[in-house]
């Protein structure tokens, strides 16, 4: 059985260590802020220089944040992971009696808290400087976002499994991980963009779901369930793999020897 | 006495290297055992797979009665461990970090074994610091008190007084030898400090090469090989080829 108490251990040792520095209050603030204004101000430009976006005043600013919340969500979840490794805390945590779910459990719960307290300043910014609200989305909104929030946590937990099983050095990969999906997942532009084979690729993603939707409810004002259910459906894969991977992968440490080496 | 802790034929390999080849050992309740061996025989390797941090490729160990790999969270709950290489988050307060670790071993009164400890280590003005401002030694405390938050039947500790000062060395000495005393718990104790082994436990296993080459009391063991203290011993027993156990 899960221990809701060993849950909420964990989330207080990353809670203690955000309620403790302002700057780092402030650094989960910043990039958000700075990343929505900067496309604030190229989606005005487009909204009045291109034709695609000409009656939707909005729609990059709205997947630049949606794109955002995914970005921290994914991010915020491996510096959790990270920062035992940085802290030299990694081997009190695993013999603690804490079970791999609940450890799982606890880092999707401070990730999200992590990623919220970036964006909402950005959202509310949006509203006074771009006359742009997100709520344009409507109740779709609360789907996109818990879409890219399984998604987010999914490559989290896919990039922790690897520095569980290759330690460190699997550091620059946790940060490079949205770079690499970001051009398939179409966030800025139609799916038909993309060569032939990149489609193929970005369809057996969830992300191009998620985004031409977003454009389709603001563009067209009307919804497609399908792209809703068919990111639904490719999320549930993959946080499936990505839950057996990080099964595996401490299996895998626990032979290796990477538990011991990590932490030291 | 029973064996809290019984190591039955353990082995580690890493590839085609052997790690551990094949060790047995026990520890009784309310003992102290010392486990030596130069760099790399095979002290680290041991101690993980009692920790669980490492999957055993074969042999098994038992606390209390209950296998680790079939019981993982249930041993790690009676068990508990500290070394200079590991520390406690360092933008936490001592304060902090003990709740939290209370939080996870799932300690049902926070407050008095947070007391209880603070008391038993002098952590009183300690207790709402930084701990990555303390010394060594006040780190060193601090992480004894994470070590103890579970009440542990076993403790496991790894070089605990490296890099501390004669004086608070001989405070964690002490204070292990009347917590053991006290609370009758068994502790493996991993260290190059001689004289604290000697000073410190009733049995020693000397390790190389992934074997025990030799076991037994201090005293006895020093009269053994005919040497004037255990450092002696340890160093004939590291340059020696032979198995003597």
């Amino acid at each position: 059985m899960m221990s809701f108490i060993r849950i909420y251990g964990l989330f207080l040792r990353h809670f203690y260590l955000i309620t403790r520095s302002f700057p780092r209050v402030l650094d989960l603030i910043y990039w958000p802020s700075i990343q929505i204004t900067l496309w604030g101000f190229i989606s005005n430009f487009f909204a009045t220089h291109s034709t695609y976006y000409n009656n939707a005043v909005g729609v990059i600013l709205t997947c630049a944040i949606l794109y955002d919340f995914l970005f921290r969500t994914s991010i915020g979840f491996n510096m959790l992971f990270l920062e035992e490794i940085w802290s030299r805390n990694f081997t009190n945590l695993f013999i603690a009696p804490i079970k791999i779910g609940e450890i799982i459990i606890s880092l999707v719960i401070t990730a999200l808290i992590r990623a919220l307290i970036g964006l909402i300043p950005a959202i509310i910014l949006t509203s006074p400087l771009f006359g742009i609200s997100l709520l344009d989305l409507g109740v779709h909104l609360f789907l996109l976002f818990l879409s890219l929030y399984i998604f987010g946590i999914t490559l989290g937990i896919f990039v922790s499994a690897g520095l569980l099983r290759f330690g460190p050095s699997f550091e620059n990969i946790a940060w490079s991980t949205m770079f690499l999906l970001a051009p398939f997942g179409c966030i800025y532009y139609p799916v038909e963009i993309l060569p032939e084979f990149f489609q193929k690729i970005a369809y057996s993603l969830p992300l191009v779901y998620i985004f031409e939707e977003a454009r389709n409810i603001l563009i067209n004002q009307t919804v497609n369930y399908e792209n809703i259910m068919n990111a639904f459906y490719f999320n549930g894969i993959y946080l499936l793999l990505a839950i057996s991977l990080f099964y595996y992968s401490f299996g895998q440490a626990r032979k290796k020897g990477t538990l011991i080496n990590i932490g030291e | 006495m029973n064996n809290l802790v019984e190591v039955k034929n353990l082995k580690k390999k890493y590839g085609s290297k052997d790690a551990v080849k094949g060790i047995s050992f026990n520890i009784k309740e309310n003992e102290i055992l010392g486990l030596l061996g130069p760099n790399g025989s095979g002290k680290t390797t041991t101690i993980g797979m009692m920790l669980g941090l490492l999957k055993p490729s074969n042999g098994e160990i038992l606390i209390d009665g209950k296998k680790i790999e079939e019981n993982r969270i249930e041993t790690l709950q009676k068990i508990n461990f500290i070394s200079p290489y590991i520390e406690l988050p360092k933008k936490l307060t001592v304060k902090q970090n003990l709740i939290v670790y209370c939080r996870l071993y799932n300690v049902l009164d926070i407050k008095s074994r947070i007391e209880y400890l603070v008391e038993k280590l002098r952590l009183e003005d300690l207790l709402n610091r930084v701990t990555g401002e303390l010394s060594s030694g006040q780190k060193n405390r601090a992480s004894l008190a994470k070590a103890l938050i579970n009440n542990p039947t076993v403790l496991f500790l790894d070089e605990p007084t490296a890099s501390l000062d004669p004086e608070i060395g001989d405070f964690v000495r002490s204070f292990l030898e009347n917590y053991k005393k006290e609370k009758k718990i068994s502790i493996l104790l991993a260290s190059h400090n001689m004289s604290e082994v000697t000073r410190l436990c009733k049995t020693v296993l000397m390790m190389k090469d992934g074997i025990i080459i030799d076991k037994g009391h201090p005293e006895e063991l020093i009269k053994k090989h005919g040497r004037k203290n255990l450092e002696e011993v340890f160093l004939k027993l590291s340059r020696s080829n032979d198995e003597l156990y």
